[in-house]
């Protein structure tokens, strides 16, 4: 029986897989909900939003508020908040893969002293995030004086073992063939590691570095601490910079518009390579 | 599992692991030890000096009733979002399973959440739920329903779990997901030819076989309550009304920066420091079992 149905004769009438369609639809519905809303929002007047029932259909302010936020904002322009958050990303993503390349390298093919100390080390730093030792943490950061800093907001970050664990198991799936080859002709070990690892580890740089920019960017407590200087904010922390403390009223086409600004980025992302993404996150957790 | 072919030389893998290492010794390691240390010591109140008490920290937070409400915050906060993110997940992923057709569009769609930062997902579900201009709590008003999460307790926490969750289901769905790809059809369709329906084939053979996906969510869920929904409390409720969505997360922030109480703030990292190596353990341990068989 070969019908359209993956599962063969288990299914089903068509009237059945109609009704899965439909579920599936209410439930895409109500994920895409408040995303949707925050895109009305930053389409209408504050007018709109402040006597509710808010519309549910985009208004015509959509360049207006855009243009308010990218290039105005409430305490920064949100371009800057986006270069900022830009190069945390970008920074941790590459720091944490180029820091754990090599060190995984030299856990897999060589025997030296400490190894296994250093070993455990990692293993310890595998799990504990920034979160619990923010006090002690803040205090290191601020006593390099890289308070309202890139390098503050991105070392601090990069210090995790996740994906040194990563590249750790895949060198181990490297036919040792290659290894003795390169060792006959008398290659060099890191003329090995340039020709022969680097190139083989593409898909997986590739896989953990979209996985690796989102969690930077996505960031929230750290930037929130350390960065006290609006033109450090990054977008994901700067946004409830905007919210006016007191009684007045948020300015939300702005704030909505740039909620969705902050979610743009990632967003594409993890739609346009959603292959490599979901092999990241599967790699990654597992 | 170890190469048996290697290089020869101790000076190059040295300098290979020093920059990890170095990241991870003054980042890391000098942190984690300096919370150990901060956590004996009551600093001054101009915090020039500080003087040593031993476990008197501990033994404060333990008879602290604020403290261990926030335990209890934390637990109930945790078991909700492990629940909402994780029941409608496996329901979409069942749904989605049966479908040839549309599967991948689906999932193209439901994976937009997991990329939204938890601190984003906060401010648009607080949109929604504004006690002023949100549609929701308008809607809910002409039911008949005042909603108020700012002063309501129970409202908060609601609030809080459903925008920590909603990004978490796009998450569990692609696990979900990609476990029920590998259930192996012909086991279904022995269970359908000797006349099970598709609920009965779901609850005795489909479920039992996701339990290792399943288990592995909850662990991973329970982490992410416990340390990733920051932004989602912080710019939702700020732990508020009455400390109703404090967990124990925002607490050492709230205690450490906000109130500027050093020693305590230490004291609770490091509970959270063997509350994170429990559950690491936990993690490990259902690794290992997976890897065996």
């Amino acid at each position: 029986m070969a019908t359209a149905d993956k599962s063969g004769m288990v299914e089903s009438s068509g009237r059945k897989l109609w009704l899965t369609h439909l579920l599936m639809i209410i439930g895409v519905f109500f994920v895409f909900f408040p995303i949707w809303l925050a895109f009305v929002a930053s389409t209408v007047t504050q007018a709109d939003i402040v006597s509710p029932p808010m519309p549910v259909w985009p208004g015509g302010q959509m360049l207006e508020n855009y243009k308010r936020a990218l290039f105005a904002g409430v305490n920064v322009p949100v371009t800057t908040m986006l270069l900022n958050s830009l190069i945390m990303a970008i920074g941790i993503a590459a720091g944490k893969i180029i820091i754990s390349l090599l060190s995984a390298f030299a856990i897999v093919y060589f025997r030296f002293p400490g190894r296994n100390v250093f070993f455990w080390m990692i293993f310890i730093t595998l799990m504990l995030p920034v979160e619990v030792r923010i006090v002690p943490t803040y205090e290191v950061v601020a006593g390099f004086g890289m308070l309202n800093s890139y390098s503050g907001l991105i070392f601090p970050l990069i210090a995790s073992a996740t994906a040194t664990f990563l590249f750790r198991q895949f060198y181990l799936t490297i036919p040792d063939e290659l290894a003795e080859a390169a060792r006959v002709d008398g290659a060099r070990p890191m003329q090995f590691f340039f020709d022969i690892v680097l190139p083989m580890s593409r898909t997986n740089i590739a896989a953990l570095f979209v996985i690796l920019f989102i969690y930077g960017w996505n960031q929230y407590l750290w930037p929130l601490l350390i960065t006290t200087d609006p033109e450090m904010n990054t977008i994901v922390m700067g946004i409830k910079q905007m919210f006016p403390s007191g009684d007045d009223t948020a300015d939300w086409p702005v704030i909505m518009a740039t909620s969705i600004l902050a979610m743009i980025p990632p967003v594409i992302v993890v739609v346009s390579m959603q292959k490599l993404f979901i092999r990241g996150l599967m790699d990654s957790e597992k | 599992m170890e190469k048996r072919v290697t290089f020869k030389g101790w000076l190059l893998p040295l300098c290979l692991v020093l920059p990890q290492l170095l990241v991870s010794a003054v980042f890391f390691f000098y942190p984690a030890i300096q919370a150990v240390w901060q956590s004996l010591f009551i600093p001054d109140p101009f915090g020039l000096t500080s003087q040593f008490v031993g476990l008197e920290n501990f033994q404060y937070l333990l008879s602290d009733k604020y403290y261990l409400a926030s335990f209890f915050t934390t637990a109930t906060f945790s078991i909700l979002v492990t629940l909402v993110s994780m029941v409608p997940a496996l329901f979409l992923a069942v749904m989605a399973d049966r479908l040839l057709k549309g599967a991948a569009t689906y999932r193209t769609l439901l994976i937009w959440p997991y990329a939204v930062a938890p601190a984003i997902a906060g401010v648009l579900w607080l949109f929604m739920f504004n006690t002023r201009v949100g549609i929701v709590s308008w809607y809910l008003g002409k039911l008949g329903y005042d909603w108020n999460h700012v002063l309501n307790g129970p409202e908060a926490m609601g609030l809080v779990v459903v925008a920590s969750s909603w990004g978490r289901i796009s998450y569990n769905f692609l696990f979900f997901f990609a476990a029920l790809q590998a259930v192996p059809k012909s086991v279904i369709e022995a269970a359908a030819i000797d006349g099970a329906r598709f609920w009965k084939r779901f609850f005795t053979i489909v479920l039992p076989l996701l339990s290792p996906t399943t288990f592995f969510l909850l662990v991973v869920n329970v982490v992410y309550s416990f340390f990733e929904t920051f932004g989602v409390i912080h710019t939702i409720t700020s732990g508020g009304p009455q400390q109703t969505t404090t967990i124990l997360v925002y607490k050492v922030y709230s205690d450490g920066f906000v109130g500027q109480d050093l020693g305590s703030s230490a004291a609770q990292s490091v509970i959270l420091l063997f509350l994170v190596g429990l559950l690491t353990i936990l993690q490990f341990k259902y690794f290992e079992k997976r890897v065996h068989y």
